[in-house]
């Protein structure tokens, strides 16, 4: 038994498709920047100090050069956000990363809280555009012609237990539980085999089990390792291998079933190594498998399908949490978990209120039956991108949400809650409430640090290097009585340099 | 467990609920698609214009 993290903090990045309608000289680092640069909600418009951050950094132990891609992550477009998120331009998207999260069911509502973030910043923004003009945003991950972008989960877990462990164990664990994360795609990309429709937007894209590489030659583990936290203690599971989801139900389960796993394997409990012959190939063959009933081959000779895989997976992570006595996070998980599986088994097409995939099935099998169209009919594709646009009117899974037509988690009212301010029980409590209050005076920010201007000789930098510290309980009575950042400072007591 | 174990673990217990189980399937299936041809009436009226020119254009950088 390892030196368990007392509990996973977790979090999501996404990158979001982006286009102006209609603008001939359309450039979309121009267009993020100007997106970035418009939303006016709680801020500060600040620098992201790199200073601690190494994605070169290997979690297998050994270095690596940094990829040119690095340096066009420039930070000169740069928002953190009053509920503690990180708002900018990422090589030519819009990016949105969440704020650490203490459990499942926050961290999806702060992914859905940046759909929101996106969509007030198009409504500025738009105002600064030529009459004909329009942006559209979507919350996607691939253009349909061979273009992919991230939607990344991220998993603190303990630096003690062997990484080897997780490559054994996740590896079985992603490939099959796109059955319940894809968010659905029509055709196939990266020369891939032909496919009408798939149940995700990334498989065509992995081609390594186990790498350093974001854009091209993806792993399905990825061994980026950039704690943001203590890294004798922590390493971070920078999780690329998923689909930014638009149904909170599934960001929820995806998230609460991947948590909990790793808790199961950080544990040990997880009996056996459910080890594919070929994993690559076995992540492609899943996604394009909407019967789900195709089986899988084993490294051992044997043969299970992903549906099978996931059951076993939930049974002995279900044992783990019961035993464990952690059911306050992961009880819920596990009934949602079992209840997906029992219904994917039973008929696709009971899980279309609650997953992407199968909503957007439901739909273009509608428009197959009433219009007649072909898979690769231009009105499919369009509906299979607009279903991600976040325009609360135009998006098509915004829609069928308003209309009951997806099961929900969250009201409205939570998600602009959750817009506005930080979760409670992380470092983000500190981030989100600094950024409100005392925005002016931040100079730097970073997951692990912020820097505060407070018109002295030197600038005081506060160290933040335990993400479940600084949550409302140890600085909630210090950020209350604290009038000016000064102030703030001196009830901290010494972190300056 | 084994697979065979999990499979009757998961199986229906009597032949006579799963006919039940297929006819509430079919009902639901049935109600699905009343609401579906509904749904695509409303889609209609919010789907960008041109399809085909949209689909076309829209080409993003790799990201990540």
């Amino acid at each position: 038994m390892t030196d368990a993290v007392p509990q996973i903090v977790l979090g999501t990045e996404t990158e979001f498709g982006i286009t102006v309608l209609n603008q001939t000289d359309f450039n979309p680092v121009a267009a993020a920047s100007t997106l970035v640069n418009s939303y006016a909600g709680q801020r500060a418009r600040i620098k992201w100090s790199f200073d601690e951050e190494s994605p070169g950094r290997d979690a297998r132990g050994f270095g690596f050069d940094l990829t040119p891609s690095f340096d066009m992550e420039s930070g000169l477009v740069n928002v953190v956000l009053g509920n503690g998120a990180r708002f900018y331009v990422d090589h030519a998207h819009p990016e949105y990363s969440s704020p650490e999260c203490a459990d499942p069911l926050e961290a999806a509502l702060y992914d859905k809280a940046g759909e929101r973030v996106l969509a007030r910043a198009v409504r500025n923004a738009q105002q600064l555009l030529p009459e004909g003009q329009r942006f559209v945003i979507h919350k996607n991950n691939s253009d349909g012609k061979g273009n992919s972008y991230g939607a990344h989960e991220n998993y603190l877990i303990s630096r003690a237990m062997p990484f080897g462990q997780v490559v054994e164990h996740m590896t079985g664990f992603f490939a099959t539980r796109q059955i319940f994360t894809g968010s659905g795609k029509v055709g196939s990309e990266n020369g891939r085999p032909e496919v009408d429709f798939q149940l995700t937007q990334r498989a065509d894209f992995f081609e390594e089990e186990v790498g350093l590489e974001t854009t091209l030659k993806r792993p399905i583990i990825n061994t980026r390792d950039e704690p943001h936290a203590d890294p004798a203690k922590y390493r971070r599971l920078h999780v690329i291998i998923g689909d930014a989801n638009l149904s909170e139900f599934q960001t929820y389960l995806k998230l609460g079933a991947t948590a909990a796993m790793l808790e199961a394997v950080e544990a040990e409990a997880i009996p056996e190594s459910l080890i594919m012959a070929d994993p690559v190939r076995s992540v492609w063959q899943v996604s394009h498998d909407t019967s789900l009933a195709r089986p899988i081959e084993m490294e051992n000779g044997r043969t299970m399908t992903a549906l099978e895989a996931q059951w076993q997976y939930l049974e002995w992570v279900a044992k783990y949490v019961s035993e464990a006595d952690n059911g306050v996070i992961y009880g819920d998980v596990m009934r949602v978990w079992e209840e997906i599986l029992a219904d994917l088994e039973q008929d696709p097409m009971l899980v279309a209120d609650r997953l992407d995939w199968a909503a957007k099935l439901r739909l273009f099998k509608g428009y197959r039956a009433r219009d007649g169209l072909e898979w690769d009919a231009p009105k499919l594709r369009l509906l299979d991108l607009q279903y991600h646009d976040v325009d609360p009117d135009r998006g098509l899974y915004n829609r069928l949400a308003a209309g009951g037509r997806m099961q929900r988690l969250f009201s409205d009212e939570q998600i602009d809650g959750a817009v506005r301010r930080p979760p409670e029980g992380t470092r983000a409590y500190f981030r989100g409430m600094c950024v409100s209050r005392f925005g002016e005076s931040l100079v730097a920010a970073n997951w692990d640090s912020l820097v505060f201007d407070i018109g002295e000789e030197s600038l005081r930098r506060v160290p933040m290097m335990e993400p479940l510290r600084g949550g409302k309980d140890r600085v909630g009575e210090l950020l209350d009585r604290a009038d000016t950042p000064a102030e703030l400072l001196r009830a901290l007591g010494g972190d300056n340099d | 467990m084994t697979e065979r174990e999990r499979k009757e673990s998961h199986s229906r217990e009597s032949e006579a609920e799963e006919a039940a189980d297929e006819i509430v399937a079919e009902e639901q299936g049935e109600a699905l698609t009343e609401r579906i041809d509904d749904i695509l009436d409303e889609i209609d009226t919010v789907l960008e214009e041109n399809a085909e020119e949209f689909v076309k254009n829209y080409v993003q950088k790799g990201g990540e």
